[in-house]
């Protein structure tokens, strides 16, 4: 009786969930005109040159971020632990704030910020680096935090300090290498979040993936739909991955 | 205090702010790009042209803006209580299978798309599911003869409120599963030892523990919806029925005079419902941390 109504609910949950994803892979192949199948939405991902170029823009944008990321990210929370413990709370505060700031209100407030980034850097779409910097600080935060946690950060910093290693090398070549998952995972979440990030990006008038999506499904709904799935089964492999990944690590 | 003191004392601050130069990178990134733009808002929505005014925040008041708000709230709180309920009962199968299996894996890292990154993809899955060439509804048309995308539901409010429940129930599995997770084996076995059904122990004990994260995971999806944008802007593409929405057409249609501090207006009170919504749900969690671990 239990194991049956737990059966129900999983095939209930599973229906619910499952089937939209089926309906975009079988919407995506449909050949409105004629019937039958076709790839020739998939294949726009590639032979629509805008939608293309969005791609190239939001995969560069993903790389600048995660980059910029743990170039800010990993030497000041390493520094906060080691140098500073009276700030700890406010990096980790201004890190998570970003959840209790939603994005739109980020993108409201832009405006003279952005006129500054424009006459300083051009305007181009990768200037949404910086912004973008911001919005992944939590998901990267708590992911660098749980590695760092893990680790004894103190004799380590000291050990290699008292072998004669510079600041750059001890975080580099000894930190780092020792809290690689947590920079996996950061690395991996916050591409997935630029990957699927829209509100900023449209509000800001830049041609990004998912700017391209909205702007394609006025007129051609499969493409869309293609585009879409594509980048949900791209995180899906992403996070199932990192999943796996850090199950290795912990069973080895 | 003396010379002397003042001295040691400008000394620890210097070798203090010495010591913190390396933050100043992040600290100059969070500032810019994340306190400016907050602030920003803030002070647009009461200056106007470097003098304190109220007429942008009367605003809010008018009807458009007063509609907007109660759709929002009712968007956001049938979303957050259909999602923790759905999202309890499927973290509490999740939370049955073992921790290293695949299923639990696969489920959560499913989970983590749909609540975190899905936006505009979830608009798409549902318009290719019971849109108006949807694959549902063209089967429903053929088998059953019903038009399952009949007035176009799909872009107002209820279609609205099924795509957000398709992204709060996730994001609950994830918030709530640790509290899951946390109750203790022992506890279960020890109301049993002392005669208690299983019925009884649920009721007793499991149920009060979780409550508070209950209510908390169910105040942050509630916030969560509040302030979501991408999902209802690539679905909704006439109208502004929500806030987010509103602050879209306020913000691209500033030929309108007045609309630019219209939305400063209409963001400076988004900032307001979530923070607040947020310092309830830390107090909730504060009170759940007590036991868990």
């Amino acid at each position: 009786m239990r194991t049956a109504a737990r059966g129900a609910l999983w095939l209930l949950f599973g229906a619910f969930f499952l089937f939209p994803l089926y309906a975009m892979a079988d919407f995506s192949t449909r050949n409105l005109i004629k019937g039958g199948r076709t790839g020739a939405a998939w294949a726009n991902l590639f032979a629509d040159d805008a939608l293309y170029q969005a791609i190239v823009t939001s995969l560069l944008l993903a790389v600048l971020t995660v980059v910029a990321m743990l170039v800010v990210l990993v030497p000041t929370m390493i520094w906060v632990r080691l140098r500073t413990p009276w700030a700890k709370g406010v990096v980790e505060f201004m890190c998570l704030l970003p959840l209790t700031i939603p994005a739109l209100v980020i993108v409201v407030g832009l405006k003279n910020v952005y006129l500054w980034v424009t006459y300083l850097l051009g305007e181009s779409a990768l200037t949404l680096t910086f912004v973008y910097v911001v919005v992944v600080l939590p998901f990267a935060y708590r992911a660098l935090d749980a590695a760092l946690s893990a680790i004894d950060l103190k004799t380590l910093a000291e050990a290699a300090r008292s072998l004669g290693a510079g600041w750059p090398t001890t975080m580099l070549r000894v930190v780092v290498p020792n809290i690689w998952s947590g920079v996996l995972s950061a690395a991996f979440i916050s591409v997935a979040v630029v990957l699927g990030e829209y509100t900023i990006a449209s509000l800001s008038g830049f041609q990004t993936l998912q700017v391209q999506i909205v702007a394609i499904g006025k007129s051609d709904g499969p493409t869309s739909v293609a585009a879409s799935l594509a980048v949900l089964l791209f995180g899906f492999v992403l996070l199932l991955g990192l999943s796996l990944l850090t199950r290795r690590r912990r069973s080895s | 205090m003396g010379e002397g003191g003042r001295l040691i004392l400008l000394g620890r601050i210097r070798g203090r702010a010495i010591a913190a130069l390396p933050l100043l990178p992040f600290f100059a990134v969070v500032a810019i790009f994340l306190i400016v733009p907050t602030i920003t808002v803030i002070v647009s929505a009461v200056f106007d042209e470097g003098r304190f005014s109220l007429a942008r925040l009367q605003a809010l008041f008018s009807e458009t803006a007063l509609s907007a708000l109660g759709k929002s709230v009712l968007l956001s709180g049938s979303t957050a209580l259909l999602g923790a309920i759905l999202g309890a009962l499927l973290a509490w199968l999740v939370v049955s299978r073992p921790a290293e299996s695949l299923v639990r894996r696969t489920v959560l890292s499913l989970c983590s798309v749909l609540a975190q990154f899905g936006g505009v993809a979830l608009a798409f899955a549902f318009l290719a599911t019971i849109g108006l060439n949807g694959v549902l509804t063209l089967w429903v048309q053929e088998h059953l003869g019903w038009n399952l995308a009949g007035s176009g539901w799909l872009y107002g409010l209820p279609g609205l409120i099924l795509v957000y429940t398709y992204f709060q129930i996730p994001l609950m599995v994830i918030v709530f599963l640790p509290a899951l997770e946390g109750l203790r084996e022992q506890w279960r076995e020890a109301a049993v030892s002392l005669g208690a059904s299983t019925w009884q122990y649920w009721r007793e004990v499991a149920v009060p523990l979780l409550t508070p994260a209950f209510l908390g995971s169910a105040l942050l999806l509630f916030a969560n919806a509040f302030a979501a944008y991408a999902t209802a802007a690539a679905l909704v593409s006439q109208g502004s029925p929500i806030v987010p929405l509103l602050i879209r057409s306020a913000l691209t249609s500033e030929v309108v005079l007045g609309q630019a501090g219209f939305a400063y207006a209409l963001a400076l009170e988004m900032i307001v419902v979530v923070a607040v919504v947020m310092v309830a749900y830390n107090l909730l969690v504060r009170r759940t941390a007590r036991w868990l671990r």
